[in-house]
Parts: C-alpha cells; structure tokens; sequence
C-alpha cells in the first residue's frame, strides 16, 4: 500500500475529456513516483466555484462543497481531503470555515443534506495538493525523485490568485509567494525571479463573460513573462493554466504580439523530470507545446 | 420577484443596511467598512465597473437601494480575493460582492444585459442538472446568450480555439450528448431544494430575532 494516502477531488475540470484533464494526468504520474495514493471521493459533485452565484444563494452553494466532505468523511474516513483545482480547495476549505463559525449555517446545511441521506461532521482537513508537496512530502524528497533536471530551462512561475488568496499556503506571503520558483529550482530549472505578474489575476470565470477585459490581463501576465526571459509559465491552477494558454492566438490578433509561451503545471514539470514519458506527463494535452520540455522527456 | 421587492422596501422602510445585514450573505460585515479603499484600487477590474466595493459600501450606508441593486461592480468580481486579503479590517469582501449580486437577482433589480450575470446563470443551471459542469455545452450556450445569430457567428470565430482544446484531448463534441454525471442525482436534487427552501424561508420570514 502507497506510502501516503489522501480522499481526492479532482473536480469537474480534471474529468476526461474536459480543459484540465492533462492535469491529472501529470498528477497521476507524479503521485505515482512519491508513493501517493489519491482516493477519489465516490460521487462528487461540483463546487460551483466562484460564479455560481447568480442562481446559487449562499446555503445551496455551501450545501454543494458540504455533500463532497460529507461522502469523503463516509467512505474515505480519517483522510484529509485534496484538490489539485484552486477554485475546488478554495470552495469547500471556505465551506469548512464557515460553517465551523456559524451553527445555525451548520444545523441548516445538515437538513438539506439528510436529504441526500448524509450527515457532516466537518472534521476534515482540506488542502491543496501543492500543501501536500510542500508540508508533507517536501522539496528535499521531492528533489531526490528528479533523474531529468530541466537544466537550461528558465521558468515563470505564475501563482496565480486562487491558490493564493484568501487562504494561500502557509509560510507565504500573499503578494510574493516563493514556492513556484523554490520548486522549479527543485528540479533543475532556473525561475524568473522578479516575475512582477506572478500574483496578478488572469480574470477567472469572467474570461469567459468579459473576454476583452480579461485578455488585457492576460496579455500583462505572459508579456513579464518573456521580460524575465521565460521559455514557459508554470502554475498550479487549472483556470490560470486555460486563460493564459488558450488565447494567445486571440491576443495576437488582437494587439500584433506575437506570444507563443507554453503553460504547464507544476506537475508536468515533475512528471518529466522525474523520468515519466511525455503523455504520462500530459504533454500532449498542450495547445501550445511546450517543446523544450517534449526535449527532456523524449531523452533516454 | 418584484413581490419580494415591495415587501423588502415595506418592511426595511429605508433602512438599506439593516436589509444587506439581515439578507445578504457576510452582509453583516459591511458597516465595519471604514473607506480606505484599498479594495477598490486593488481590484483587477477597476476600470471597467460604475461602483466598487468601497463606494457600494458607502452607498449602502446610504440608503441608495436602487443605485447599489442595479450596479454592475458586483458582476464584475474575478473572485481574486485581493481585496479580501489586503483590507485592513478583513471583511469578506469578495463574499459580500457574490452575496450582492445574489440578492440584486432575488429583488428582480439586477442589470439584465450584464454578460457575467448570464454566464454566471448558465453556469448554475448547468451543474444544477447532474451535478458536475459540461463544459461543452456550457460553452454552446455561452456563444448564444445574446441570440441564435451571434450564438453562430461566436462558434465560427471560437471555431479554432475548440478545435485546438479537441486535438488535444480536452474538449469531448460527445459531451453534448451526455458526459459526466453525478450518480445520485435525485438526492443531490432534493439536496439543493431543501436547502433553497430553507434559505427562501429565512429571508420571507424577516430578521433575526432581536434584530428589531
């Protein structure tokens, strides 16, 4: 039985088939190396993320992240619960908190859940996976996996807003956070260190709804990105990953740039350098390829 | 909607703040609002919306209902969380802009066209109907949110994004007809019925107890 075991939300954009299931994918592959095992939480629901709100009052929203923990503390008991998709920790760690404050939200939230036949305790931590990198596992052991260094790779590491605020990882600052760039370096990479975006907002959800006005952001985000000098951005949110790869070509057309800057997950980094083929580390899940990567990876 | 309006303005006779307290989520927080305005300035979409948090708190403060109910500033959230993180008094910010939003919705005030409140309802119904989002069809109806004809003129233009997110595994065309479900879909319904019905309740009912 692997070394660590932890109840899993992979969340809806992690599926098969849906925009981050190379994340995943290079999850997998990395877990795999450091002897982690995810337990998937048996018949999750989504978080509702950050734009269900218009329809969704603050009960049925907390309700949705209430039922995971819920089917986690049932089935993958005594477990913390991780999710490698910010918008997912970052709903149900609140869902956590607020009704830890709020009795009556509590007592309420349990009467719509015994109609689903569940009952929460509430009692379960809930983390990101880069928590579990770097407070369980951490970067010693995580360098002594590497047997590919990304040697002569210079990286950005795009942190992003959800993964970092409100809750972020402890040990951090909210308005500089190190831990991308200590982890790059962990694997044999060189970070851009004055990445002045690296905490900037790609727009979220609103790419979406605001295309305009959150590609002005983008555009500000990969543009420091090859000011530092960067072959590629690295983050650990699926959104961030999304919005900052898949409308470069829209950009370019738009403002006469002419982007063409990889973003990968701080998985896929690890799942290369740890000796992993380029489809277990989701490579070829990427509208623009990250080719010096595919380098490495397609080594002997 | 307007039924639940009349009878907010009935029972709140101008008091606007009593009614974001008692009615709107982490509303309770707004009068702890001392008008630094770090929020606002530190708000990515800053120079885009009519009203933001710091004014809209004053504002509310200020009994301009219809003004704080229609305003877009709310819709134009990213769910950053800078300025939950940097406001030196540490309101939810974030939450109480959702939790406007939300309300703007139930008192029928909010701004029709507003493109995010679309897309924010759309995404609600779509997990609403199994349980996890179908991004493909969540993308369908996005493009034809402003009519049939812009819908197709969206997809074509869109035409090459799709096809790029197809070739590399991340977008499924057999997701419209079907995709990924949670299996328990009748308890997940009556699940999130209840709970609208409990938090219906509480709104009809008035405030708390002791709250007047």
């Amino acid at each position: 039985m692997p070394k660590r075991q932890y109840s899993f939300y992979p969340g809806c954009s992690s599926q098969k088939g849906a925009s981050a299931s190379n994340y995943l994918t290079s999850v997998e592959a990395m877990c795999d190396e450091l002897d982690v095992e995810l337990n998937e939480i048996p018949d999750w629901n989504c978080c509702s993320a950050s734009i269900g709100y218009c329809g969704g009052g603050e009960l049925p929203r907390l309700a949705l992240s209430a039922r995971n923990i819920a089917l986690s503390e049932e089935h993958n008991r005594g477990q913390d619960i991780v999710a490698t998709c910010a918008a997912c920790w970052l709903a149900t760690r609140e869902t956590k908190e607020r009704l830890e404050e709020d009795d009556d939200l509590m007592r309420e939230t349990n009467q719509a859940l015994a109609e689903a036949g569940l009952v929460l305790e509430n009692t379960t931590r809930i983390r990101h996976m880069v928590e579990v990198l770097i407070e369980d596992i951490g970067y010693e052991e995580m360098g002594r996996h590497v047997k590919k260094p990304l040697e002569g790779m210079k990286i950005a590491g795009y942190v992003g807003c959800q993964t970092n605020r409100p809750f972020g990882i402890e040990g951090e600052s909210f308005e500089n956070p190190m831990y991308l760039d200590k982890l790059t370096e962990t694997l044999g990479a060189e970070s851009v260190k004055d990445y002045d975006r690296k905490v900037s907002c790609c727009g979220g959800a609103l790419a979406f709804s605001e295309p305009e006005k959150s590609q002005a952001l983008i555009k500000e985000i990969i543009e420091a990105a090859y000011d530092g000098g960067a072959d590629m951005i690295v983050t650990p949110c699926p959104v961030c990953q999304m919005n900052v790869e898949i409308y470069q070509d829209e950009i370019n057309a738009k403002y006469g740039t002419r982007f063409d800057m990889p973003v990968a997950y701080y998985s896929t980094l690890m799942a290369v350098a740890y000796g992993k083929t380029p489809k277990q580390a989701g490579l070829d899940g990427h509208v623009i390829r990250a080719k010096k990567l595919e380098k490495i990876a397609g080594k002997g | 909607m307007s039924e639940n309006n009349n009878e907010m303005i009935e029972r709140y006779r101008g008091n606007f703040l009593r009614e974001v307290e008692d009615n709107v989520e982490e509303g309770e927080w707004v009068k702890m609002c001392m008008q630094c305005g770090v929020c606002s300035g530190s708000c990515p979409l800053g120079p885009h919306w009519d009203f933001g948090p710091q004014t809209l708190f004053m504002m509310i403060r200020a009994g301009k209902r219809d003004e704080v109910l229609a305003a877009e500033g709310p819709w134009m959230c990213t769910s950053c969380y800078n300025c939950i993180v940097r406001c030196p008094r540490e309101l939810p910010i974030t939450h109480i802009m959702h939790g406007l939003a939300h309300y703007a919705v139930r008192m029928g005030l909010a701004p029709k066209n507003q493109p995010t409140r679309k897309f924010s309802d759309l995404f609600w119904k779509n997990l609403k109907a199994d349980g996890r989002v179908n991004e493909l069809r969540l993308g369908i109806s996005l493009y034809f949110m402003h009519g049939f004809v812009d819908g197709i003129k969206t997809a074509l233009k869109k035409a090459p994004l799709g096809l790029g997110m197809v070739r590399t595994k991340r977008m499924n065309p057999m997701e419209f007809f079907g995709g990924h479900k949670v299996r328990d879909r009748k308890g997940f319904h009556r699940m999130l019925e209840k709970a609208e019905e409990i938090e219906s309740a509480r709104i009809e009912k008035g405030p708390r107890p002791g709250a007047e």
